[in-house]
């Protein structure tokens, strides 16, 4: 008995401190204005944290990972925040840049890459220590810098991004992080302004606002060069304008088909990936900015810039028709899928909520208090390519 | 004194104003970010738009800037109201 005792004091002195907890169930929120990042348990729909001082947040990104311990979050002005998901803590906090539109983290999860508006490049951190590995300046050769965008990991720990003023998309290979190696593409179309990878990592893909169509890369032949998807959608004179730049990066990617924002029309368009031709345009409600497909592919999920972003539009894959509307609230920014699409979270900003809908039912299932929130990113991102 | 008041003059109500406020920090900021440091547009600090008279900003606000993803705001605001918006840009609170 007097064996026992100083281990039974031991257990009990390690529950005092902390629960155990899981972390590949967990979700993070970003609260735009507030700085901050809420952490959600998100089988049991209830928040477990709030991580404060994270700078300017209206636009963020998150990453996780491998091991789903720790969430970075990349925010508008330049900021890598480390965030301890066991221990509801920030770990360390750089201002790399003067602003920045996302970032990715490499095949391996050791190295963290940035995008940057200014100074624009591409900046590469340890995900360990947040020491800078690699710094790439996006200068076309006429000395100015791009802002660069569409920054997404690769298989064979690359990663790939394009840029914006220059027109064009690089393929940044860090096998030898000290000795990153670049392949260019030029003339990719004009104003590449995000871009994405398919789920498999073959394909990346660049949405284009100065041109018709998107530019597609297949990273299995890149000797083939950049090939234009599209190119005759949409004519310059017959743009809508647009009031919020879509998000490719949630594009539906769902068996043969591949649904994405049109930009300047209010259209979800489905591409046949056999072929890259237009099967269908699906008008919607208005401006897609997101366009996310369900996990098991069998729904997209569709939100909207303003002044149409109070509706949330649900496509049917099975018949490539609108299944239903949904008005959640005010400012419909962000949604994310729960990691087998059984429910769907969506950020309300100007409600300030976070909704969870049945996405079999399409009922509410709950809403939880967020402050503007802008951007929902679960875990279970950590074991997926390009996101 | 007369100069000030006249250029008050056209001010849209109070609740009008709350209304573009927010689509200031939210629709505008979406590409001139939140704090208007810039993002995919242009900063929007009163440093940036010196030297940038009222009447060019008014027609880029209303009528967009071809080549460029700046659109045309008209459908949300009158030529009152882009004026308005523009004098807060020159003198944040």
């Amino acid at each position: 008995m007097t064996k026992l005792l100083p281990i039974l004091g031991l257990f009990i002195s390690f529950n005092v401190f902390a629960e155990l907890r899981a972390t590949g169930d967990l979700a993070v929120v970003i609260e735009r204005e507030h700085s901050s990042a809420l952490i959600f348990n998100t089988s049991q729909h209830k928040q477990l944290a709030k991580i404060e001082q994270l700078g300017d947040l209206s636009h963020a990104s998150v990453v996780f990972s491998r091991d789903q311990r720790y969430a970075y979050v990349f925010g508008r002005d330049g900021g890598l925040s480390k965030i301890d998901m066991l221990q509801d803590k920030l770990v360390k906090r750089i201002v790399q840049a003067g602003n920045s539109i996302g970032g990715a983290i490499s095949q391996d999860g050791k190295l963290i890459a940035v995008s940057n508006y200014t100074p624009g490049g591409v900046k590469v951190f340890s995900s360990d220590t947040l020491e800078l590995v690699a710094d790439i300046p996006a200068d076309a050769g006429d000395g100015k810098l791009s802002k660069v965008i569409g920054l997404v990991d690769i298989p064979g720990q690359r990663f790939a991004f394009s840029l914006f003023d220059a027109d064009q998309i690089w393929i940044l290979d860090l096998k030898n992080p000290k000795k990153p190696d670049i392949t260019k593409f030029k003339d990719i179309g004009k104003q590449p302004y995000d871009a994405l990878t398919s789920s498999d990592g073959r394909y990346y893909i660049a949405g284009l606002f100065g041109d018709s169509g998107l530019a597609m890369l297949d990273l299995w032949h890149p000797e083939l060069g950049i090939k234009r998807i599209l190119p005759d959608y949409v004519k310059d004179d017959e743009k809508l304008p647009v009031y919020k730049m879509p998000h490719l990066e949630g594009w539906a990617d769902t068996g043969d088909y591949l649904l994405a924002p049109a930009i300047g029309k209010h259209e979800v368009l489905v591409i046949d990936k056999r072929n890259w031709q237009l099967v269908k345009a699906i008008p919607v409600a208005g401006q897609p900015v997101f366009v996310m497909g369900r996990p098991d592919g069998r729904q997209a999920w569709v939100n909207f810039a303003f002044p149409d972003n109070n509706q949330l539009q649900i496509i049917d894959i099975k018949d490539l028709s609108l299944q239903k509307t949904l008005t959640p609230g005010k400012a419909v920014l962000h949604m994310e899928f729960a990691p087998r699409g059984e429910e769907v979270w969506v950020a309300i900003r100007d409600d300030n909520q976070v909704v969870v809908y049945d996405t079999d039912t399409l009922q509410e299932i709950t809403r939880m208090p967020a402050q503007t929130p802008n951007g929902i990113f679960f875990s279970s991102r950590a074991h997926r390519i390009g996101l | 004194m007369l100069f000030t008041s006249c250029a008050f003059a056209n001010d849209p109500p109070s609740d009008r104003q709350e209304e573009l406020r927010n689509l200031l920090k939210h629709d505008c900021g979406a590409c001139h970010g939140l704090t208007l440091k810039g993002g995919l547009g242009p900063a929007l600090l009163p440093e940036n738009l010196q030297g940038k008279p009222d009447d060019f900003l008014v027609s880029t606000v209303l009528d967009g800037r071809k080549g460029t993803a700046m659109p045309s705001w008209r459908p949300f605001m009158n030529a009152d109201e882009a004026l308005w918006l523009i004098g807060v840009l020159r003198n944040p609170k």
